[in-house]
């Protein structure tokens, strides 16, 4: 039995909004992966929830809005990420990269919304969508709000949620999936079920004829407390052939991170790690974008 | 914290009183007796407590009954024939020796039989990724890779005839 207080199960996104106003302690609860745990360990005993687990015909499932835009429901299962056709079409590297988080059992429940609602820096989809420069569309007492990815972490476990909001889409603007194509390199200690010691996502566009970075967007998961992009590589190896770009792209990163130490490796280990897969992430990604390399 | 759930358990429509703050384990095992559902490590990890809902694989450990309204939950319970036969899938794991203490057994048959379902076939490293959901202490896990290997053949011939 978990101790907790009491849940309501939210028959809508607004019938959810409402509860959170009338109870702004209570929290929100969708595949429950990360809050059942908390429970388990004590951190949120006793805590009252609001469940929005279910609502999928509002939250749930991915379409491309008319301007092209990707917009992906937050209670998408990873699972239903990685298996989605538009995914698959349009930002393939997402899909493999929510196939990267826990093992089947937990890819079946756990969501993508949750995932970036954690404000966790190891979330495996949220380097990714960072790269992406995803947008939130979060919805309150208030009506919409937009934030882009990039003013979403505000710590460690925080993230840019007012009281009684929930994120209800995330879009992927058309401009930055049109034309890139990506790869994601999770480092951990085994394949499953095991946490990122080092994340790295990497998106390319290529020139025409395929040999050289117009542009790069490089995001990383655990090199900082919050997932981060690293606009000095980025900048760096932009309009450099790709082997230059791998070659130099791990050493510009180092500007931006700012790894810890903790039980799983040394802050040392994960430099090493964003060095050396940096280059790696990004000569797969143009290899899945024609490059000959 | 009582409320009444109703569902389906192994076929069967099941009306049955629980306290809104269980789990899906805890109400399979304690009010159902529902006892091939494992309790192992409780937060996510082990798969000992694997069931399907609604034909999905999911941890029973960290889902809670207060979802399950009207949805169809199966465990190993729900596989045998009418007369107790065991399904191909357990006769699979005996024939292949997958089988020590016991323990993770249920829950892999109940990814197994979610991966049967599926109607593909799968290379030998597709499985090992299917099951990676689910930590066994005494097999070495190759047995239970042949065993899973085996209910796919033994499955699709079934289907095949
Ligand atoms: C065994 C195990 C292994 C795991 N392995 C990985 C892994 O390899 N990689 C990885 O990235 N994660 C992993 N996780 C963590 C977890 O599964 C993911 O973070 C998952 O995405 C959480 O989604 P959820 O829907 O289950 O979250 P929940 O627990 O329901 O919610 C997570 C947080 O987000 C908030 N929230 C959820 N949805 C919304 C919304 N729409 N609006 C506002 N707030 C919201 C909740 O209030 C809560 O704070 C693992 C967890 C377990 C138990
Ligand atoms: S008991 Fe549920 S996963 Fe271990
Ligand atoms: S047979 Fe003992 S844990 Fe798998």
């Amino acid at each position: 039995m978990y101790d907790l207080t009491s849940i309501y199960r939210a028959a809508s996104v607004a019938d959810a909004i409402a509860a959170l106003e009338r109870d702004p302690q209570a929290v929100v609860i969708a595949g429950g992966s990360d809050v059942l745990i908390k429970i388990r360990e004590g951190k949120l005993a006793g805590c009252r929830l609001v469940s929005i687990h279910g609502l999928d015909a509002e939250l749930a499932g991915v379409k491309v809005q008319d301007s092209g835009d990707l917009d992906i429901g937050p209670l998408t299962t990873f699972h239903n990420v990685t298996f989605d056709p538009l995914i698959r079409t349009h930002v393939p590297v997402l899909g493999e990269a929510a196939d990267m988080a826990g093992g089947p059992q937990l890819r079946a429940v756990g969501t993508i919304g949750g995932n970036v609602c954690n404000g966790v820096t190891s979330a495996d989809t949220a380097s990714t969508l960072m790269a992406f420069g995803a947008q939130m569309h979060v919805q309150g007492p208030d009506g919409w709000r937009v934030v882009p990815i990039d003013d979403w972490y505000k710590g460690v476990g925080k993230v840019d949620l007012r009281p009684a909001e929930l994120l209800c889409r995330i879009v992927i603007p058309k401009a930055n999936f049109e034309g890139w194509t990506g790869h994601y390199i999770k480092y951990a200690q085994r394949n499953a079920m095991d946490i990122a010691t080092l994340g790295v996502s990497c998106l390319v566009k290529l020139s025409a004829d395929k040999t050289v970075c117009e542009d790069v967007r490089l995001a990383f998961g655990v090199a900082a407390p919050t997932p981060i992009r690293s606009h000095t590589a980025e900048d760096g190896v932009r309009g450099l052939t790709v082997a230059q770009a791998a070659e130099q792209i791990g050493d510009l990163a180092l500007q931006d991170i700012n790894p810890r130490t903790s039980w799983r490796a040394s802050k040392e280990f994960r430099v090493q790690l964003v060095k050396e897969l940096s280059g790696r992430a990004l000569l797969e990604a143009a290899r899945k974008g024609g490059a000959q390399v | 914290m009582m409320e009444i759930l109703h569902c389906t358990v192994n076929g069967k429509p099941v009306e049955v009183g629980y306290d809104l703050r269980e789990s899906l384990l805890d109400t399979l095992r304690d009010r159902l007796g529902l006892t091939s559902v494992k309790r192992g490590c409780e937060v996510g990890e082990c798969g000992a407590c694997t069931v399907l809902v609604d034909g999905v694989a999911i941890d029973s450990c960290i889902y809670l009954t207060a979802w399950c309204e009207g949805k169809h939950i199966l465990t190993v319970e729900g596989l045998q024939g009418e007369n107790g036969e065991l399904n191909p899938i357990q006769k699979a794991f005996i024939e292949e020796a997958a089988v020590q203490c016991g323990f993770c057994t249920p829950g892999i048959i109940m990814s197994a039989v979610e991966i049967v379902g599926s109607g593909k076939q799968y290379t030998r490293e597709e499985l090992r990724k299917l099951i990676s959901g689910h930590l066994c202490r005494c097999t070495g896990y190759q047995n239970i890779l042949n065993a899973v290997e085996r209910a796919v053949d033994e499955c699709h011939k079934i289907v095949g005839k």
